[in-house]
């Protein structure tokens, strides 16, 4: 694989620090903003390219959680809204799609999801693929 | 020790005062913003002079106790109306006072109950007895467009208004079209999603909340820690797909569960230098600490009776050696210096021939001092005494190694370096061999120490905690101590009369323990109710006594229950703890200014020459 350039580093600590930003919990955000920033400075001058490569990876990484938090997380507050909503009350559109079967898929990244689809039993928009 | 603020309150004491303030003889009870020391000075002397002369105090004193307690009344009203809470001065057992026309009954307009968003529902101008049926019944109740921010409750309001802060987090509203809430007191509370640093609102379409669920600043990393994201990411497959038993010895699932324990062992062992064979999961500190002092202290029962530990331990530590004390052993409880770390050269003189094991905790956790673990596990491992040392507040802090100290045991908690609840760890040598009798007997897990299922998602949160830990020490540790200098300067620079418990050199940054002179803890922390802090004081113990550790290192009374514990962790921010400052020293000086004892300060008698009389 080619070392990476400095613009896809650049593109990876933007990337980063957008999603970063959607932490609703004040403290997991400014940690997030904060430690991105001060690791990408630190390893400013780093000259090495396979050094470098390792560093991209695990940013890469990093990136991915914070993208799976943000996923869990708006389920889970669909969840508690869920909850707390009377059932009178119309359910928002952009939740009528989230189900456990997201989170589900977004949680399995090791492996493929070959066999996923015969566990997804906790949708909740009804559907129960088993 | 996860104390957190009881709701024994002072003015809810039994003993409370009817008119005239008849304060109990010898009562150790805390009086709203007066020090301690205004009662505990109490002696029953009745020389004649002496009343005379308290005379001036006691004619006013009396009624001057609580005259200063209208204005003490109104800035504690003013500091209730702040929180919200819809109480009336008769709930709070302030009857005596409402003859005098300020501290009549108030009842709050009810607009106050609630964050404002725009809807007011439900009537609830008066106090609620009820609170229990209440709580449960909080979600459906409150119905949607609303979120109560504190509960309206009886004076006995602290836990409830921990509850009240639970529910508030949880009950995520987004009814349509609310206005968005902002702060209408200007008190800034928990930032939420008004953070100024962050250029990004909210996220508006993943989270619909009207507005911000404000939550106070956490400042009480020692009770716990939050989940680290990290670590959350690596427990969430073991909680959805990966569910199997890692005991499970014929198929996949525990196959991959096992895989799974077994890379979190690894994990751990790597944070202390030790061998994954020598970690055995547990349910947390306490249990490793118990399986660590009565383990080896009843396997080795036959030849050896003697135990030594220190007077700062945490209380599983010394309540187990106690219930070893009822069994026939012998523990030596060592005193501490006025630092908090302990005399080695007594140490020394302590073990005999029959000590089995020593155990001493790293870092204390009610005031940070460190103590010294490579040397005293150089003078075990001489005299062939086993070492146990409880490191909860410490692994993944400061950087430790099982084979450079000497330590033959240690206990390790998940929930205090940012993994979850529930889970820990023991160390346990294995070259030379420790023999550990195992506390609870099952099917063998654990090398047999610890029978049990092994919580899979739990131990890989906890080992993915201290990986996290150790790839994060030296920057967490960078920050924290700058974050720790500024708040102690800050404090120190505005504030006089402010003592630092414990050793100042030998002290890990994130715990500090300050006394306020002339303030009374329990009032402080009710003040600083924005920010989540601890006292020194036992709040589980009805009589508020001050804290064993303080009283320990020998602080006066006075000084022991003026105490507070903060807090900083790797998530604390500068402004969190500029926040903490300020508010920490506006209320000390309102505090200070309604304490008489801080008048006859400022007025250069010395406290310690005043004779006290009963009345």
């Amino acid at each position: 694989m080619a070392a990476s350039s400095r613009a896809q580093v650049l593109d990876l600590y933007r990337a980063m620090l957008r999603e970063s930003k959607r932490f609703s919990s004040y403290n997991y955000r400014t940690y997030a903003v904060r430690r991105i920033r001060d690791a990408f400075r630190e390893n400013k001058n780093v000259k090495d390219p396979v050094e470098i490569q390792t560093l991209v990876n695990k940013a890469k990484r990093d990136l991915e959680v914070i993208r799976r938090q943000m996923n869990s997380r708006s389920v889970a507050q669909a969840e508690v809204h869920w909850h707390n909503l009377s059932s009178l009350q119309p359910l928002p559109p952009q939740f009528k799609q989230f189900s456990y079967l997201s989170l589900l898929i977004s949680w399995d990244y090791r492996r493929t999801p070959s066999h996923l689809a015969n566990f997804c039993i906790f949708s909740r928009d009804g559907v129960s693929l088993y | 020790m996860g104390r957190d603020r009881c709701s024994g309150q002072p003015w809810l004491a039994s003993d409370a005062h009817p008119n005239g303030h008849e304060c109990a003889k010898g009562a150790a009870t805390l009086h709203h913003g007066f020090p301690n020391a205004a009662h505990q000075l109490s002696t029953p002397h009745s020389d004649p002079e002496e009343e005379t002369k308290m005379g001036l105090f006691g004619a006013e004193e009396r009624p001057g106790r609580h005259a200063h307690g209208a204005t003490h009344h109104e800035a504690h009203l003013d500091a209730v109306e702040a929180a919200w809470l819809g109480l009336s001065v008769g709930t709070h057992g302030h009857r005596h006072l409402r003859g005098i026309g300020k501290c009549g009954p108030r009842r709050w307009p009810k607009s106050r109950l609630y964050v404002s968003h725009g809807k007011r529902r439900g009537g609830r101008s008066r106090p609620d007895e009820s609170l229990p049926d209440r709580r449960e019944a909080l979600p459906g109740a409150w119905g949607p467009g609303l979120q109560p921010l504190r509960k309206v409750g009886s004076a006995s309001g602290t836990m409830l208004l921990r509850a009240a802060w639970r529910r508030a987090a949880v009950a995520v509203t987004a009814a349509p079209g609310p206005k968005p809430a902002a702060p209408t007191r200007g008190l800034r509370l928990r930032v939420g999603d008004h953070a100024p640093q962050s250029a990004v609102t909210a996220d508006t379409t993943a989270a619909p909340e009207a507005g911000p669920v404000l939550r106070p600043l956490y400042m009480d990393v020692q009770a716990t820690t939050p989940l680290d994201p990290r670590v959350l990411d690596a427990m969430l497959p073991y909680l959805i797909n990966y569910y199997g038993n890692p005991h499970s010895r014929t198929h996949a699932y525990g196959w991959e569960s096992e895989a799974a324990m077994e890379r979190a062992r690894q994990q751990v062992a790597s944070l202390i230098g030790a061998d994954p064979r020598e970690i055995i999961f547990t349910s947390g500190a306490t249990e490793s600490n118990n399986i660590a002092i009565k383990g080896v202290a009843r396997f080795y029962r036959s030849r050896k009776k003697h135990l030594i530990t220190t007077q700062t331990e945490h209380k599983c530590v010394l309540d187990s050696c106690r219930s070893l004390e009822a069994e026939g052993f012998q523990v030596t409880y060592l005193p501490v210096q006025k630092s908090g770390i302990i005399d080695l050269k007594e140490l020394e003189a302590a073990i005999q021939p029959d000590t089995s094991l020593v155990s001493v905790m790293t870092v204390n956790n009610e005031i940070g001092v460190k103590q010294p673990i490579a040397e005293i596990g150089q003078i075990c491992s001489s005299r062939k005494v086993y070492f146990h040392t409880d490191a909860a507040q410490a692994v993944g802090k400061i950087p430790l190694n099982v084979n450079d100290m000497k330590i033959d045991l240690m206990s390790i908690s998940g929930h205090k370096i940012y993994g979850p609840k529930g889970v820990g760890a023991i160390y346990i040598r294995r070259r030379p061999r420790v023999r550990v009798e195992a506390l609870q007997s099952g099917g063998g897990q654990e090398r047999g120490m610890r029978s049990g299922t092994v919580p899979t998602p739990l131990v890989v949160g906890l080992g993915a905690a201290c990986e996290v830990a150790q790839q994060e020490m030296e920057y967490d540790h960078k920050r924290i101590s700058k974050l720790a200098e500024r708040l102690i300067q800050n404090i120190m620079k505005s504030l006089p009369d402010v003592v630092m418990n414990g050793d100042p050199e030998h002290h890990y940054p994130g715990c500090i323990n300050l006394s306020f002179a002339y303030v009374e803890g329990e009032s402080l922390l009710m003040a600083l109710k924005d920010v989540a802090l601890s006292s020194g004081s036992a709040c589980t113990s009805a009589s508020l006594e001050p804290s064993y550790v303080l009283r320990a290192i020998g602080t006066d009374e006075d000084l022991a229950h003026s105490s507070i514990r903060f807090g900083i962790g790797r998530f604390t921010t500068e402004e969190e703890v500029d926040y903490t400052v300020e508010k920490c020293i506006q209320h000390v000086k309102r505090l200070r200014e309604m304490s008489p004892l801080w008048e006859m300060v400022q007025d250069g008698i010395d406290l310690k020459s005043i004779k006290w009389t009963q009345h």
